[in-house]
């Protein structure tokens, strides 16, 4: 058969039901078999939303996410959302087409190599010039994208290897001589790590996005019930643990709760579950969590004493090393092994109650941004899926609105790509088209992959966008406030003035351009409006909505660890520094 | 910093050494040599990798390295349970008046000579980094034309082997 029907057949054994892509000159031969081979293929505007949907699909699923790209700048175009699937560990095979074998290295049209690019930001990638090979490639790639420690895998294939014809057979043999991840973890470090997690006075669990990629959530509330202790969930583990649940702290890190945060300093264990000590959670990495021993449990063996000593290393699948540490638990508890944990737990409410989340509404009237976060939250409820762009919004989103369920909660936490929301929202209301997908993005975000509306309203893909419109990119508006004196350099994205004063004059008018592109556009400025509009936006179940939130631009993410600075020093709120000295445990 | 010999047996296929090199690269490790060549397996190739690092980094290089799917196993040579050998090429001023202590020295240090002519001639040396220094340095005086010199190539001593039956104990692959 021809070697592309080959490519179709791949795809269908392997379970796909979706692919998102742009065909281009060197990969046309794969979108001819296309055309008829009964495979749901979602036309993007730009590679990059045809990246970050795959990711939306497979975040949103659990299953591989597959993308499609032509040569050269199609291909370039994926390498963000491939980046972004690197650092978040999320499952894609990326298909893209190369120039002729024949003219590979002699700078032809559309040629980039794009598996020289891809090394560093794929798990794995191929460059396939033999039609043979492409099946048992495909193979391969969806191998090495789910299992172990999953991420993106790229098969790039030239031009006249699609064009050829090739004998399809399946299963493929898979030569895979150097992987062999290893999921079952040693039974000596579990008990061990049981040994101190009965023993501990102020253990913390560090919950990371790994137990959200095992499926380890009702593993995870077992430990949680078992210990006792309280949960800290990473900006990658929201949904993890429910939120309404007594033992949740919320969020750790930069801009996570004081409680969250307070309690990995002043813990004597940490134990992490598929977490990688990132920067963002750390903060200064010599004073992080001074006291405490760490277990530290995760599929790769490399994140394990990369950035902090583990006393008790497991390496292994999450789901897997949580349940057998919940079976030698109840050992240590049958041999009467546990720790009474209630002054940890006075200490923690303590805190919980003296600095718990909040904000201020601004002093000019505008419209608070997490109040909109907040009732958006509330109105769409827990089972509604949402997705977050980066900046300002997405901190509020991870913040105000309360996850109980895995699989709702979708973003860019390592590379914090600007621009993921509307298109990983589109691919993850392809993947769950029973679920209501929200995406809430910023102006900023937004204008960089808004063409994406238009492919959900001409693929009839009805995801709703709320954008929070501070005219600003307001992250960055927010360090220049803190740290740069107030001097504004190139963050204002609202008309104005020659002397600073705003024009009333919108640009772009996103309700004009969301109806421009096809989709219901809705405006919201007043506090007295929210509910209303997010109900109507509710309502439409035909057509993809977007909603201007003309919010203020004042508005300001905390609590807070400024970059470098240690956990200790976290603001709860503007000059607002929290005082542990007398109370600590 | 201390010297790190990692034998390291990987798939034979194109662009491993790219990704390789440019592992150590974007993770900031100091590669001091860096030899590949094929082994007694045609579908294996080995990478004698000489890196400069304290052992907590090491233990990443290694970790990194494992997850480099072409890559199947890797041994740490200690020095004394190893063969280490470098190749040495160079061309050293020898007129005739100076040639017979350049024919002595080239003896001494069991180095061949594969080339001469009436200005110079052409030594092959094999031996440790130390040696082929000490051989350097004797031969500076007299004049160095230009030189090649190889990265490291080592085996383990005694009778295991890392791909064959009793193997070397890989580097550990879990934690």
């Amino acid at each position: 058969m021809r070697a592309v029907d080959a490519i179709m057949e791949c795809l269908k054994a392997e379970g796909v039901d979706h692919v998102f892509g742009i065909p281009g000159g060197a990969n046309l031969p794969t979108y001819d078999a296309l055309y008829d081979a009964g495979v749901r293929h979602v036309q993007c505007r730009h590679e990059q939303g045809a990246g970050h949907a795959a990711e939306g699909y497979a975040q949103a699923t659990g299953k591989v996410g597959v993308c499609m790209a032509t040569s050269g700048p199609g291909a370039t175009n994926l390498v963000t959302p491939i980046a972004d699937a690197f650092l978040d560990s999320v499952p894609i095979v990326a298909i893209t087409g190369q120039v002729p074998s024949g003219a590979i290295g002699t700078d032809a049209f559309q040629e980039a190599d794009i598996r020289g690019i891809t090394m560093p930001v794929t798990k794995h990638n191929f460059l396939i010039t033999d039609p043979d090979e492409i099946p048992q490639a495909i193979a391969e790639a969806f191998h090495l994208a789910a299992t172990g420690r999953p991420g993106p895998v790229l098969v790039d294939i030239a031009k006249d290897a699609l064009q050829r014809t090739t004998n399809f057979s399946w299963p493929p043999r898979l030569d895979l001589p150097g992987y062999k991840p290893t999921t079952r973890p040693h039974g000596k470090q579990v008990r061990e790590a049981a040994q101190l997690i009965a023993g501990a006075r102020r253990p913390v669990l560090y919950v990371g996005g790994g137990v959200l990629k095992a499926g380890a959530t009702e593993e995870l509330a077992a430990l949680a019930e078992l210990t006792g202790a309280p949960v800290v969930t990473t900006l990658m583990a929201r949904g993890a643990f429910p939120d309404s649940h007594r033992q949740h702290l919320g969020m750790p890190g930069m801009h996570g709760n004081v409680t969250a945060v307070t309690a990995l300093q002043k813990a004597d264990l940490l134990v992490a579950l598929g977490a990688r000590f990132d920067d963002r959670v750390t903060g200064h990495l010599a004073s992080f969590a001074p006291g405490a021993l760490v277990v530290h449990a995760d599929i790769d063996p490399a994140e394990i004493g990369k950035n902090r000593k583990a006393d008790v290393p497991i390496v292994g699948d999450a789901k897997e090393t949580i349940a057998q540490l919940v079976e030698a638990l109840r050992h240590e508890r049958e041999a009467g092994r546990t720790v009474d944990l209630a002054p940890w737990w006075a200490q923690l409410d303590d805190w919980r109650k003296k600095y718990p989340l909040g904000y201020d509404w601004p002093e000019d009237g505008s419209l608070s941004p997490q109040y909109v976060i907040e009732r958006l939250g509330a109105i769409a409820g827990p089972d509604a899926i949402y997705v977050a762009g980066v900046g300002q919004h997405q901190m509020w989103a991870a913040q105000f609105i309360s996850y109980e369920k895995p699989g709702t909660w979708l973003n860019s936490g390592g590379l914090g790509t600007m621009g993921y929301a509307v298109p990983a929202a589109m691919g993850a209301k392809q993947g769950r088209p029973e679920t209501t997908v929200w995406a809430i993005d910023g102006d900023g975000c937004f204008q960089m992959t808004n063409q994406e509306l238009a492919t959900c309203a001409m693929e009839g893909i009805p995801i709703k966008v709320a954008i929070i419109n501070n005219g600003n990119l307001g992250m960055v508006r927010q360090w220049q406030t803190l740290f740069y004196e107030g001097r504004y350099s190139n963050t204002r994205l609202h008309a104005r003035n020659e002397d600073g004063t705003p024009k009333p004059v919108r640009i772009p008018d996103f309700a004009l351009l969301a109806e421009a592109m096809g989709c219901v556009g809705l405006r919201c400025e007043t506090k007295d409006d929210v509910d209303a509009v997010i109900e109507k936006a509710m309502a439409i179940d035909d057509a993809p909505v977007v909603i201007d939130f003309v919010v203020g631009h004042d508005a300001q993410v905390w609590p807070m660890v400024a970059a470098g600075s240690s956990n200790d020093d976290i603001m709860a709120a503007r000059d607002v520094r929290p005082v542990f000295g007398a109370d600590q445990v | 910093m201390t010297r790190h010999t990692l034998s390291v047996l990987v798939e034979n296929k194109a662009g491993v050494l790219a990704r390789v090199s440019a592992l150590f690269s974007r993770r900031g490790f100091n590669i001091e040599s860096l030899a590949v060549g094929p082994t007694e397996n045609p579908d294996l190739s080995r990478m004698t990798i000489v890196a400069d690092a304290e052992s907590a980094p090491l233990e990443q290089i290694t970790k990194q390295l494992n997850k480099l799917i072409e890559v199947i196993k890797i041994v740490e040579l200690e020095d004394g349970a190893a063969v280490q050998r470098e190749l040495l090429l160079v061309k050293v001023r020898a007129p005739l008046a100076d040639r017979t202590q350049v024919l002595q020295t080239a003896e001494l240090f069991r180095a061949h000579v594969v080339d001469v002519n009436t200005d110079t001639v052409t030594l092959e040396a094999t031996g440790t980094p130390d040696k082929l220094q000490a051989l350097l340095a004797v031969l500076a005086p007299l004049g160095i034309k230009e030189m090649a010199q190889s990265g490291t190539v080592a085996l383990g001593r005694g009778p295991r082997s890392m791909s064959g039956a009793g193997t070397l104990r890989p580097v550990d692959r879990s934690a």
